[in-house]
């Protein structure tokens, strides 16, 4: 994750940079990763640490494996919820944002509201919205609360950053208002909404996983979430780690794949996907 | 949008006025005079500059003509070709930047304005071709404007611009950020396309060379508000190349003009 989120090095930085050093960028956290497991291991094994204490990384991927088929199938509800929960936020706030860009009433209307609700925390709403609503969906809303702020408010900035000659260009050949939204509005604000939906990948995932927390008291549910919950309750702390680090798998992968998609879409004519020597 | 009122029958025969402005006047919201009061009248095929100090309202006459904005007085007259107004536009407008989306390839930016107009795709395809072929960029139709140099852009700019096929090319001060070799070529480009499609041309600049070298007529501009001062007409043999660059005759009509813009700058602070 830390390599997809390095800044764009200037051309002045990147041009003494050798393939070796360049090697050495990947290398590094790796060899960090493999000290750090080698003396998690080495202290539990010294200090004859109990499993139900702090289970050392070999029993850890251990019970990753041995546990598969409960595992996987939680990893597979976690990941559906998020996908619901983030395909809803990034419906819901592009259209919200389209919606509040065509009429100024109904943004200074309900705005407000949508920063009320991004600032609440959702660790505290979440149990009232399991209180009201089916399991299930109670998780995708929560989801959908937490993630779909970001696309609002980056579409929203997307479809004000036009370029003003090109509005004015517009308006010189009679552009409608529905044209001047499609072909100029979105595509205008399309790296901004596809930044706002890289945020929200990881958003919904964190939404998702305080949902089935919350709802894990409750004993219903099987996601990853609820089964770090339920394993905590067993003192299977092994599995807690397992669970954990495929949580932690699925977000890298979930922004890797959004980041991605952006830098496809974006590459022909985007300054943030050009190469350094553009 | 401020619709300019269409100039009557009689003002735009064969012979008329392209444009005609009566006691024009622009004063902004936040209270400064821009413009006026101003009367110009452009003949049909007539390549006119507007010349002056930066601030002078030039372009700020250029966007009324347009009708992107509304004069505060007076009438601002434009002539309309009937048969041209289910393609889309009379006027054609250059901006100072190239203003091309950066999305879209220079094929689809020289066709915005077919596509809002709703033109048919087999005549839009043709018209667009048949601009990119007039700025002398048909190879780069598939390329972005990120991968064209200063110079291309402003020329996908103007394939734009004339793709509506306008009878009236509107032109803000389009060479300004170009190097003097790019706008050189440029200017005998431009030249030539007027030479041979006989538009009505309006052309804002702040160069006295490119406004000598380029237009029949050069109208002199004062600032704060703008107001005309001077009209000096370029009499020289058509058409007009690099011999005429370098000949007395231009020399001497740069003289006239500058001499004509001194009193525009007298006054101001030193820049």
């Amino acid at each position: 994750m830390s390599s997809l989120q390095t800044p764009p090095l200037s051309a002045k930085q990147a041009a003494p940079e050798s393939r070796g050093l360049r090697l050495l960028r990947i290398l590094l956290p790796i060899v960090v990763l493999a000290a750090g497991i080698a003396v998690w291991e080495l202290v539990v094994r010294l200090d004859n640490i109990p499993p139900y204490v702090l289970p050392g990384p070999i029993a850890v991927f251990r019970t990753l494996v041995g546990d598969w088929p409960v595992l996987s199938r939680s990893l597979l509800t976690t990941l559906q919820t998020t996908f619901e929960g983030f395909t809803a936020a990034g419906v819901g706030g592009i259209v919200l944002a389209l919606l509040f860009n065509q009429s100024r009433w109904l943004e200074y209307s309900l705005f407000p509201y949508a920063v009320i609700l991004q600032v609440t925390p959702v660790i505290a709403i979440a149990p009232l919205l399991l209180i009201y609503l089916p399991q299930q969906t109670a998780v995708i809303v929560c989801a959908w609360i937490v993630a779909f702020f970001p696309v609002l408010s980056n579409t929203t900035l997307g479809l004000n950053s036009v370029d003003r000659n090109l509005a004015g260009l517009f308006g010189l050949y009679g552009a409608s208002r529905m044209q001047t939204l499609a072909y100029l509005k979105l595509p205008s604000a399309l790296p901004f909404i596809l930044g706002g939906l890289r945020i929200a990948g990881g958003l919904s995932l964190i939404g998702a996983v305080v949902a089935e927390i919350a709802a894990g008291s409750a004993g219903a549910g099987s996601g990853l979430a609820y089964r770090i919950a339920e394993s905590g309750y067993r003192l299977n702390i092994p599995r807690m780690f397992a669970a954990l680090l495929l949580l932690s798998a699925a977000g890298i992968v979930i922004y890797g794949l959004l980041a991605l998609t952006s830098h496809l879409v974006l590459r022909r004519w985007h300054e943030s996907a050009l190469g350094k020597e553009n | 949008m401020a619709e300019p009122t269409a100039l009557s029958e009689t003002d735009s025969g064969p012979a008329g006025l392209a444009v005609s402005l009566r006691g024009v006047t622009k004063v902004y919201d936040s209270g400064v005079a821009a413009l006026g009061p101003m009367d110009l009248d452009v003949r049909k095929g007539e390549f006119v500059s507007l010349l002056g100090p930066s601030g002078c309202g030039k372009s700020t006459a250029l966007r009324l003509i347009a009708g992107l904005n509304a004069p505060t007085s007076g009438t601002v007259g434009v002539a309309h070709r009937p048969a041209q107004v289910r393609a889309g536009q009379p006027i054609g407008f250059v901006f100072q930047e190239p203003t091309l989306m950066p999305w879209a390839t220079v094929r689809k930016n020289v066709r915005l304005p077919l596509k809002l107009a709703h033109a048919p795709s087999a005549e839009a395809n043709a018209r667009v071709a048949e601009a990119l072929q007039q700025v002398g960029l048909s190879e780069f139709a598939d390329a972005y404007p990120r991968e064209l140099s200063g110079g291309m852009k402003m020329r996908v700019s103007l394939a734009r611009a004339l793709v509506t096929d306008p009878d009236i090319l509107l032109m803000d001060e389009p060479f300004a950020a170009l190097d003097e070799i790019t706008r050189f070529r440029l200017n005998n480009d431009l030249l030539s396309l007027w030479r041979n499609l006989r538009k009505t041309v309006i052309f804002v600049t702040h160069s006295v060379f490119e406004s000598v070298y380029l237009s029949q007529r050069v109208i002199v501009m004062t600032s704060r508000p703008g107001r005309l001062s001077a009209e000096i007409r370029i009499d020289t043999a058509e058409p007009r190349g690099e011999d005429f660059r370098t000949s007395a005759a231009y020399g001497g009509y740069c003289r006239e003009v500058s001499s004509a813009l001194a009193p525009s700058y007298a006054g101001r602070a030193p820049s």
